[in-house]
């Protein structure tokens, strides 16, 4: 088992174009919480031109939705939901600065594509793990569309959340690797 | 003597107050959320040995670590605390009183989702706006024998239900073509349902009761083969080692282990008809029962 690399967010350049289909991070610094209704919004208020809450070309978007935070916890559980149903907005995003997405499940082709095209990373966490993953989470803090509940966006400060880079800035998808090669024919 | 065997009959009749369904339900969902049952955890520490892959055995090893701290920290294993799904036996001797059935069932989930800390997680599915307290509840109800109340709660997260299918199948295409759009319906979920998942299969009845079949396998424990029909048994072990050989993996990062169980359930159809229905259910297989 390699050991993992520590990395922090904002992602830069240079580490974005070091990260490879495969490698396994430590994810540090702020990620914001949005899917699917805040992602229409987000798609929808770059349409128009208006401003965002969030600044995309210093954020990773992490694709959750937390359980409510019970007393004397920094948040409740909380773990990666299915990407592919945030795939029509992400190009937009990603054109627009987007550097780094963390979810769980395969990307289409047209996401694959902006990744390559403007230099952004998908990282896929192990869903269904959400006791363990709130343990990585230091602070949640409530950023816009409140309206949304537990899916609205949240800005979390995060340490050391593992992850695996999935699709890279050279069009390489682990999901489609990994399973080609323990595919067993009869 | 006529009237003394009319009042035998309706002593056997018992009365259920809601205020006990609702409490009922209100604990169900809270345990199912944060206990997962002894049967999934029996079946993922035996796949591990099995999991050839390295990176699929640390996923096994997290799924069980994750299980643990829920179970001791009463958090919720998953943040997808799901939809509200309730199956009911009703005995026919069965008089519930004190309110109306529905309501105390989706008074139970608002106390659980509000008291348990659960995620609420129903919307309008158009404006999709949230009903704000996880209801309503989806309720199927069997009426059966007796004068006893068996409530099971599942919560049904929306990952793995998304990559669920039901497809109407001609005759023709036989236990073959069964077997076929199970696999196709696995290989195409690939991670998004959190492998290793779980396989409810439905067969025959009509297109809904194909679906309903396919979600009550998932409540058979993982392990236990269907006791019913031998063809069944042949085709669980079948699909099983099909659906491990995907390759797909724990976290659809590649591996030997991608189903914990295939279970399928099957009743007679129309003879124009093959209803098929796969439910798919992600290693948080979650559900509590209880009989009252
Ligand atoms: S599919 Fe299951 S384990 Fe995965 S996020 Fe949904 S509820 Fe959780």
């Amino acid at each position: 088992m390699e050991t993992p690399r520590k990395i922090k967010t904002p992602l830069t350049e240079e580490v974005i174009a070091s990260l490879h289909a495969g490698d396994m991070v430590l994810i540090s610094g702020e990620v914001y919480t949005a899917r699917d209704v805040a992602h229409r919004r987000l798609y929808e208020a770059l349409l128009k031109g208006e401003a965002l809450p969030i600044d995309l070309p210093k954020s990773v978007i992490f694709y959750a939705a937390p359980t409510p935070t019970p007393p004397g916890k920094a948040i409740g559980s909380i773990g990666p939901t299915t990407s592919y149903r945030m795939d029509f907005f992400t190009p937009k995003l990603i054109e627009n600065g987007l550097k780094g997405m963390i979810g769980k499940g395969s990307r289409s082709p047209e996401v694959i594509a902006a990744l390559q095209k403007y230099g952004a990373v998908y990282f896929g966490a192990i869903g269904g793990i959400a006791a363990l993953s709130a343990r990585c989470v230091q602070k949640a803090e409530l950023i816009a569309y409140e309206d949304l509940g537990p899916e609205a966006i949240r800005k979390l400060i995060i340490v050391d959340f593992p992850a695996i880079v999935i699709n890279d800035t050279l069009g390489n998808d682990l999901y489609a690797q990994a399973q080609k090669k323990w595919r067993v024919n009869r | 003597m006529n009237m003394e065997k009319k009042t035998k009959k309706t002593a056997k009749v018992r009365q259920i107050d809601c205020k006990l369904i609702t409490t009922t339900v209100k604990k169900l969902f809270i345990e199912a959320n944060t206990s997962l049952g002894k049967d999934v955890i029996e079946a993922l520490r035996k796949s591990l040995p099995q999991e050839e892959s390295a990176t699929g055995k640390e996923v096994l090893v997290k799924i069980m670590e994750n299980a643990d701290i829920a179970c001791r920290s009463k958090m919720p294993m998953c943040q997808d605390t799901g939809l509200a799904v309730v199956f009911l036996e009703i005995g026919q001797d069965v008089h519930i009183v004190g309110g109306n059935l529905r309501e105390a069932i989706d008074e139970g989930v608002r106390q659980a989702y509000a008291e348990g800390y659960l995620r609420k997680s129903v919307c309008d599915p158009l404006t999709r706006k949230n009903t704000q307290d996880n209801t309503p509840a989806i309720i199927h109800v069997d009426i059966v024998a007796g004068n006893r109340l068996k409530i099971i709660a599942m919560p049904k997260g929306g990952g793995s239900e998304n990559m669920s299918a039901a497809k109407m199948l001609t005759p023709a295409a036989g236990s073959d073509g069964i077997k076929k759009f199970v696999l196709e319906t696995v290989e195409q979920a690939g991670a998004n349902p959190c492998p290793p998942i779980m396989v409810g299969v439905g067969i025959g009845g009509s297109l809904e009761e194909a679906c309903i079949l396919a979600k009550k396998a998932l409540l058979r424990p993982v392990g236990e083969a269907n006791s019913k029909d031998e063809r069944l048994v042949q085709m669980e072990k079948e699909l099983y080692t099909g659906i491990n050989d995907l390759g797909i993996g724990p976290g659809g990062l590649g591996g030997r282990v991608t189903t914990l169980a295939v279970n399928a359930e099957m009743m007679p159809c129309h003879i124009a008809s093959l209803p098929v229905a796969v439910n798919i259910q992600c290693h948080v297989a979650r559900h509590k029962e209880v009989i009252l």
